[in-house]
């Protein structure tokens, strides 16, 4: 990055002259992510759908990306910007690991990822915010994390389970009922798919299972072993299996009152 | 004042190509094998931490002899050329043989300006392909120019008599636990004849491995898996080695 600036800072998201604007500029949007904790890991998902107004621009836009062997990032806000920064994020993660010989720690991944989005501080401003949601298995901690940020690159770990994007309000509302802390990673990999159909339940912007062209939502578990995307045949499969259960119970499931 | 010796510069650069010959006899030597799934590094190195092979982009491994600061130097250099590259355009268009044009460049200027003392460096430059026949592996001695290498490539102290041992040995596909004892056994050879042990702890090993699943193909080769495969005698433990390298995970 320091390398980068030095030699070519246009290629710097932050280093562009930004033209004056008049009003919002439309650009496609991601919308919602979300992420939860479970013993040995954690789980980061989001749903396949970036609108531009009220349009929808892409219904099968991906939004969660490996950060490295050990962490994940899921991006909402302006896509353009946020594939780029995710992009540069990545390409750092890697320049490091190979210099040094060794990986950042978790702490240290999202702490840059956090100077990165002060660094859009001035797009964000002109309504091209980019809001990611990062999560890692700490090896030194042997636990899964998630760290949430606003548009100002304020960092802020999360418990247990956290979401970002136009859809978060529903979804984080969903998973607040629906968190145990002994997950398996087969429920919470569920849970994530009840989060995002009850967010776009009731936000528009963000897309449910769409079983007739088979888009469903992007999942991905990080553990001890590292970062693997489940496959499109099994998030078809939880995603069916929740369709079919919403079918009884349009809700989704009941948790106890008291 | 005093005129300056003329110094023919034919001399002059037999000079320095001597004074950098020298500088990287006095360092160990170093193989780089083909074998059946990838390009092998091997080379002794008592150190744990300062490493003689790194990856430099996803399918394109480094390795040195010489001066460590210098190829060390050179080695970052290299990363960021890749790094940039693959920034800029996309992770296919980064290749061993530009990284190899841009060393010899590095390595030419250096050794041809007057005013700095040549790099004590031989490198490596490998790069893995789809199949045998896509690898790629390049050396560049210390004056810049470069070599396009096949099967087997010795660099350091001991280099020719090493590569001629390993040109009459080396076959292609080879196993990895072959290829590797092949490379141990060319190494502890020393210069009068007379071979000694190298022990595992010593030894300092890496691949590149087609077959690996993640875009990246570099990995170390440490602790019980290189004293399995050193062990080995041929088929039974390649199958092993292949799901050990699937399920631990290096750096």
């Amino acid at each position: 990055m320091d390398f980068l600036s030095e030699h070519q800072p246009e290629m710097l998201p932050g280093n562009r002259q930004l033209p004056p604007t008049q009003g919002v500029i439309e650009a496609p949007h991601g919308t919602t992510i979300v992420a939860v904790t479970f013993p040995g890991g954690v789980v980061l998902a989001g749903d396949r759908r970036a609108t531009m107004g009220n349009i929808i621009a892409q219904r099968d836009i991906e939004k969660v990306f490996p950060a490295d062997e050990y962490s994940a990032v899921g991006i909402a806000g302006t896509a353009g910007l946020a594939v780029e920064m995710v992009k540069l994020f990545q390409l750092e993660l890697e320049h490091f690991e190979k210099v040094e010989g060794a990986q950042l720690s978790l702490e240290g991944k999202a702490n840059r990822l956090s100077t990165m989005i002060r660094s859009n501080l001035g797009m964000a401003m002109q309504g091209l915010a980019v809001v990611p949601l990062f999560a890692g298995y700490d090896l030194d901690r042997e636990k899964g994390r998630i760290f949430s940020y606003d548009v100002t690159g304020g960092r802020s770990e999360e418990h247990n389970f956290a979401a970002t994007g136009s859809g978060s309000i529903f979804a984080r509302g969903a998973m607040k009922k629906l968190f145990r802390d002994d997950l398996t990673e087969e429920q919470a990999t569920t849970l994530v798919v009840q989060a995002l159909y009850d967010a776009a339940d009731d936000d528009s912007a963000t897309g449910g299972p769409d079983v007739a062209r088979r888009i469903y939502p992007i999942i991905t578990v990080i553990t001890e072993d590292g970062f693997r995307r489940v496959t499109e045949e099994e998030s078809s499969g939880i995603a069916r299996a929740v369709l079919q259960k919403r079918l009884e119970e349009p809700d989704g499931p009941k948790a106890a009152l008291l | 004042m005093s005129t300056p010796f003329y110094v023919s510069p034919q001399q002059a650069m037999a000079d320095r190509a001597e004074y950098a010959r020298k500088g990287i006899a006095r360092g160990r030597s170093l193989v780089v094998l083909q074998y059946a799934d990838g390009i092998v590094f091997v080379g002794e190195n008592p150190s744990r931490a300062l490493h003689k092979f790194s990856e430099i982009y996803d399918r394109i491994g480094f390795a040195a002899a010489g001066k460590y600061n210098e190829y060390e130097n050179l080695r970052i250099g290299g990363v960021r050329y890749a790094d940039l590259r693959g920034y800029t355009y996309d992770r296919d268009d980064v290749t061993a043989r530009g990284l190899a044009n841009v060393y010899a460049q590095t390595l030419g200027t250096i050794f041809s300006s007057a005013a700095e003392k040549p790099y004590e460096v031989e490198l490596v430059v490998a790069e893995v392909g789809e199949t045998p026949e896509g690898d790629q592996i390049y050396r560049l001695p210390h004056d810049g120019s470069i070599v396009d290498e096949h099967g087997s490539v010795a660099v350091g102290g001991n280099a020719e008599q090493i590569s001629s041992f390993l040109d009459q040995r080396h076959r292609d596909g080879m196993s990895l636990a072959e290829a590797l004892k092949l490379a141990v056994q060319a190494l502890s050879r020393d210069t009068n004849g007379s071979e000694r042990e190298i022990p595992a702890e010593r030894l300092e090993v890496a691949v590149l491995d087609r077959t690996r699943p993640q875009k990246r193909k570099f990995k170390r080769i440490v602790g019980r898996q290189l004293s399995r495969l050193l062990a080995a005698d041929g088929a039974t433990t390649e199958a092993e080695s292949s799901e050990e390298e699937d399920g631990s995970e290096e750096e």
